[in-house]
């Protein structure tokens, strides 16, 4: 018979099913125990990056993510990956990730390392300012008005937009879904309605 | 994708055009490969002999640019051959409808459809309408053959199209085209499924919207939409970009697809009016006709107990557009670069390598006083200030980078193509300092509206009123981590109070106040209920009095076979996994094919609740009511408010039906279908930085681009993974044998590719798998690139740059979808 990874970890937690198998599992038994995600942490993902949505095994020891698998239970992916799925432990382990906020200033020709509040108080400043600066309270619009003896005219009028017209903003269909929900509630409270992302393009 | 991925197994026929899923959604190639196991039959349609194409049953090249004339030659051969299947034509389509007699299309009028105004380039629809009857209903001819009926228009203007003509435009071989017809065509019969996977293929293209609804025509005329094995697939790039479109992150939607308000919706009442389709159809659902329970619940998830009958929900608080505004992305990079934004946010996607015309896009990044990017890694719109022929010095735009954390080290749930909403959890501590998304979102938040409450200024109002109860609060009223939990229970939204349903007496109690609301069918108008995003009610409930996450559900069971897997995860609507799926019986309620049945109606058997006879039994029906056929029954197209699908769809910028234009930049004078060479409704920018060259001597060869398995997107998340880069490190272009002979171009050398906009370099991969196409009586080439790389890294840029310094920056004349895979260019020696 056929034992797959997947069962080699049940297997080593349940003693019972190896029993009624019938067979001696002894040798895949020791096999699970000298694996070295034995004493991790196991949890589930979803694949990053196509939309197919293949589940990922992760597991960590010590804060460190030490291995990552296709899910075998997982019923779109069956424990199968793609070279992308596959390498997916190597976004967590990874020297090339920026840890921590960075700010070019003006005309300046290198980044520099600043701490998040003094980079997201700048941050918050910059938008009120540029927010209360570009705010559009009216558009002006033709509209059509009937007068007292029925007949149609066009006049100009001014209609209540409450937008802000000098912030934009693009992205994420990098972000969970509970992040997209949040973000365009937070920036759409900007009044921001230059908003767009991945899917127009 | 109206069906699933796992639902590609139980089709007969499956056509991979404008997709690639074997190199770009490599393991749906597992749920098409167990189809042909079973005997299906695998057709790919590609300019190129694809990774898909090497397992296809059939390939047939096609020139970019051309998939309506081919997928046109398609409907002809289907309508002339009689093999459409007529009962569903009939009875699920708008087939047999009677079109005003003043409308006119492209056989009367050379190309173009009734009402075109050159000057606007814009059509006035008026006569893009029904004959009504006096209840108003669109008058019908069951027996198709009225002249002004649907069908009839149908086959007049694809007439036109025979397999000669569409062999001359596409390039596709005569043989192999009529082989593609035969094939695809075949599932027109009951017990036969037909299943289209695209991708940007398809979309990114001037008439990207119309090569889909060619597609979407022919599944209708073949009974294959809402059948398993059926379907018109959408093959999403983005493991959430399904979700981000759903949550509204575009200009012209909020969440759940509700439309953004514009100045003239002057109040809710009036945005519920205006945007509530009617119908006089008495058998038609008409869904959105609800539009208002999901807007006002929209309003009270967002707003809180600041929205109040008394100030509209705080309906004035949303901003809005002007009528007719598009503001969409290359709308927003064209204003950017005329200078009217100050600030600009670019969080989780790399713009500068993304967007067609990569070089207006950086230049446009000049002019911000300030931009934000949030990213795992620095890419090249973070750094567009130190990039390729910049001096930084001149450079006057303020830059953050602020570095989020990845999916591993958060939690919260995505979308996938399938729709199937699925929770990840945490895994690990973010890396450094890095955060989760939504912990920035929350500290802009409360930063931003602390200096409103503080300062004032403009219009403070939709600032300090959004409600954000999403976790435990510090002692200045901050809420110190969000709680990924709070929010999606806001998305699937509350009983705010207890809520009765008034048309029973005695009033009974339908939900409690405080509890989740168990589905959208019981949202209210009246500001009694919220939920953030009405689609996605039915996700979080629950289940004896406790909250129960149905996202993070790992039920296995699959009784029907069909591979619903229904208590796995969950997806939207309402855990349907197939959509539509009342079209996959006849007006009686049982299966158009009984082997593969979806669901049938049982009437002799009573209802639970009614105790009437007559319930469906099988997956969850599409909204709900008995068969179209029975007393009171239902159509099955529920989100249209005829009821019907639209086999002529007057929605669209360039006509109801579909018609073969070339691309903005092609190598042909003329367009031999019509004197109409490009679709008359696309917006054509004008500035320098958007030239664009046709039939142009500098650039002779048409273009396009593609991905790889090893990369994703941009790359910013796969050229930092060693693995992958070291297996496709760097850019380049695939040419034909003869092209490469033509030229004096070695595989393996380094060239230079140019189009009207720039250039990039890449190495010259000379292949068999382009052939150069006999177009007309020229021969015409054909070259493609991958969009992959950048030149911030690797770091000493031997990836080479973006290709979208090549792309023109035109969209389709629906969605703005940029022109990303057709264009003209030339290649040389490095
Ligand atoms: S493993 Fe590959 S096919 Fe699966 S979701 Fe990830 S990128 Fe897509």
């Amino acid at each position: 018979m056929g034992v797959s990874r997947r069962d080699f970890i049940k297997l080593s937690g349940g003693t019972v099913l190896v029993a009624s198998l019938g067979v001696n599992l002894d040798p895949a038994k020791a096999y699970a125990k000298d694996l070295r995600i034995k004493n991790a942490k196991q949890t589930t993902t979803v694949c990053p990056y196509c939309s197919v949505g293949c589940g990922i095994l992760v597991h960590a020891e010590n804060g460190k993510i030490i291995n990552t698998e296709g899910d075998p239970d997982h019923p779109i992916n069956e424990g199968a990956l793609c070279a992308k799925g596959a390498s997916v432990w190597q976004l967590a382990n990874n020297e090339t990730r920026v840890k921590k906020p960075m700010y070019r200033e003006p005309g300046g020709t290198a980044w520099k390392e600043v701490e998040w509040d003094w980079a997201l108080d700048r941050i918050a400043k910059l938008v009120k300012e540029s927010r209360d600066k570009s705010f559009k309270t009216v558009s002006k619009h033709k509209v059509k008005e009937k007068l007292a003896d029925g007949t149609e005219v066009e006049v100009e009028k001014d209609l209540v937009v409450n937008r802000t017209e000098g912030i934009a903003h693009v992205g994420s269909a990098a972000l969970d879904n509970e992040e997209c929900y949040i973000l365009q509630k937070l920036i759409r409270s900007w009044g921001l309605v230059y908003v767009e992302h991945q899917a127009r393009i | 994708m109206t069906n699933h991925w796992i639902d590609l197994k139980n089709s007969d026929v499956i056509l991979a055009m404008g997709a690639n899923p074997a190199s770009n959604h490599p393991i749906s190639m597992k749920w098409i490969m167990r189809a042909r196991e079973k005997g299906a039959k695998l057709i790919c349609v590609d300019p190129r002999f694809s990774q898909t194409a090497a397992k296809a049953d059939l390939y047939a090249p096609i020139r970019s640019g051309t998939d309506i004339a081919f997928l046109g030659g398609m409907i002809s051969y289907i309508l002339t051959n009689d093999l459409y299947f007529k009962e569903y034509i009939v009875n699920y389509t708008n087939a047999a409808f009677l079109v005003n007699p003043d409308f006119k299309g492209p056989s009367d009028l050379d190309g173009l459809f009734s009402g075109y105004d050159a000057d606007k380039r814009k059509y006035d629809k008026t006569t893009w309408t029904f004959q009504m009857d006096e209840t108003g209903v669109p008058i019908k001819d069951l027996s198709l053959s009225n002249p002004n009926c649907v069908f009839q228009l149908l086959k007049k203007q694809y007439a036109r199209y025979t397999p000669e003509k569409v062999s001359g435009i596409t390039g596709t071989p005569l043989d192999k085209l009529l082989e593609v017809y035969k094939l695809y065509a075949s599932t027109g019969t009951p017990d036969r499924a037909g299943t289209e996977c695209y991708a940007m293929g398809w979309t990114q293209h001037t008439v990207g919207t119309q090569n889909v609804r060619a597609m979407s025509m022919i599944q209708l005329l073949l009974g294959n939409v809402g059948i398993a094995g059926g379907g018109i697939n959408a093959l999403r790039g983005e493991s959430n970009v399904q979700g981000s479109t759903d949550y509204g992150i575009l200009f012209h939607i909020l969440p759940g697809y509700n439309p953004t308000p514009n100045a003239s919706l002057v109040d809710l009442a009036t945005y519920i009016e205006k945007t509530s389709p009617k119908t006089n159809e008495p058998k038609s659902v008409n869904w959105w006709a609800h539009r208002g329970k999901y807007i006002t619940s929209y309003l009270k998830a967002i707003y809180g107990e600041a929205a109040t009958k008394d100030n509209d929900f705080g309906y004035s608080w949303m901003p809005k557009i002007d009528v007719g505004m598009n503001a969409s992305w290359l709308m927003l990079f064209d204003k950017m670069f005329q200078g009217q934004f100050d600030g600009f946010f670019a969080w989780g996607q790399n713009p500068a390598c993304s967007g067609a015309n990569a070089n207006k896009t950086r230049t446009a990044l000049g002019k911000l006083k300030w931009l934000v990017n949030v990213n795992l890694f620095d890419n090249e719109t973070a750094s567009f200030w130190r990039g390729p022929g910049v001096n930084a010095k001149d450079i006057q735009t303020e830059v953050f980078m602020l570095p989020c954390c990845s999916s591993m080290e958060k939690e919260g749930s995505i979308t996938n193509s399938g729709r199937w909403g699925q929770w990840r959890y945490k895994a690990i501590e973010p890396l450094g300092e890095s955060r989760p998304d939504a912990e920035i979102i929350n500290d802009l938040f409360f930063k931003v509206r602390e200096l409103y409450m503080k300062e004032g200024g403009a219009y403070p109002d939709p600032v300090v009123n959004l409600s954000w109860e999403y976790g435990e609060k510090d002692s200045s009223g901050k809420i110190k981590h969000l709680d990924p939990h709070a929010i999606a229970k806001e998305i699937n939204g509350y009983y705010l109070e207890d809520v009765y349903d008034t048309k029973v007496d005695p009033p009974k109690l339908i939900g409690k106040k405080g509890d989740l609301v168990p589905s959208f069918v019981f949202l209210q108008m009246d500001g009694t209920t919220s939920s953030g995003n009405w689609l996605y009610c039915n996700s979080y409930i629950m289940k004896d009095g406790k909250p129960v996450n149905m996202m993070a559900r790992r039920g296995k069971e699959d009784p029907t076979g069909l591979g619903l897997f229904s208590n796995w995860t969950w997806s939207w609507p309402v855990n349907r996994r197939i959509i539509y799926n009342r079209a996959s019986v006849d007006p009686q309620g049982q299966p158009w094919d009984p082997k593969r049945p979806l669901m049938n109606w049982n009437a002799t058997k009573l209802d639970a609740k009614s105790g009437k006879p007559g319930v469906w039994e099988g997956d969850v029906v599409d909204g709900g009511g008995g068969p179209a056929g029975t007393e009171k029954g239902k159509l099955p197209f529920i989100m249209k408010p005829d009821g019907v699908a639209s086999i002529f769809g007057p929605g669209l910028a360039e006509g109801p039906f579909p018609e073969h234009y070339e691309a903005l930049e092609c190598p042909l004078e003329t367009n031999s279908m019509s004197k109409q060479r490009i679709n008359p409704t696309i917006k054509i920018f004008n500035d320098q930085a958007d030239a664009f060259y046709s039939c142009d001597l500098r650039f002779p060869y048409v273009g396009t681009t593609y991905r790889v398995s090893e990369h994703w997107q941009t790359g910013v998340m796969t050229r930092h993974c060693s693995w992958l880069l070291e297996m496709q490190p760097q850019n380049f272009v695939e040419m034909s044998v003869e092209l490469g002979k033509e030229l004096g171009i070695a595989n393996g050398e380094t060239v230079i590719v140019s189009s009207g906009r720039g250039e990039v370099k890449a190495v010259a991969l000379v292949s068999e798998r382009f052939k150069p196409f006999k177009v007309e009586n020229t021969t015409v080439h054909q070259v493609g690139l991958p969009w992959h790389y950048g030149w911030q890294f690797p770091e000493d840029g031997s990836g080479y740059d973006s290709v979208n310094l090549l792309t023109p920056n035109v969209g389709d004349a629906n969605t703005m979808i940029p022109e990303s895979k057709a264009f003209m260019v030339n290649v040389r020696k490095a």
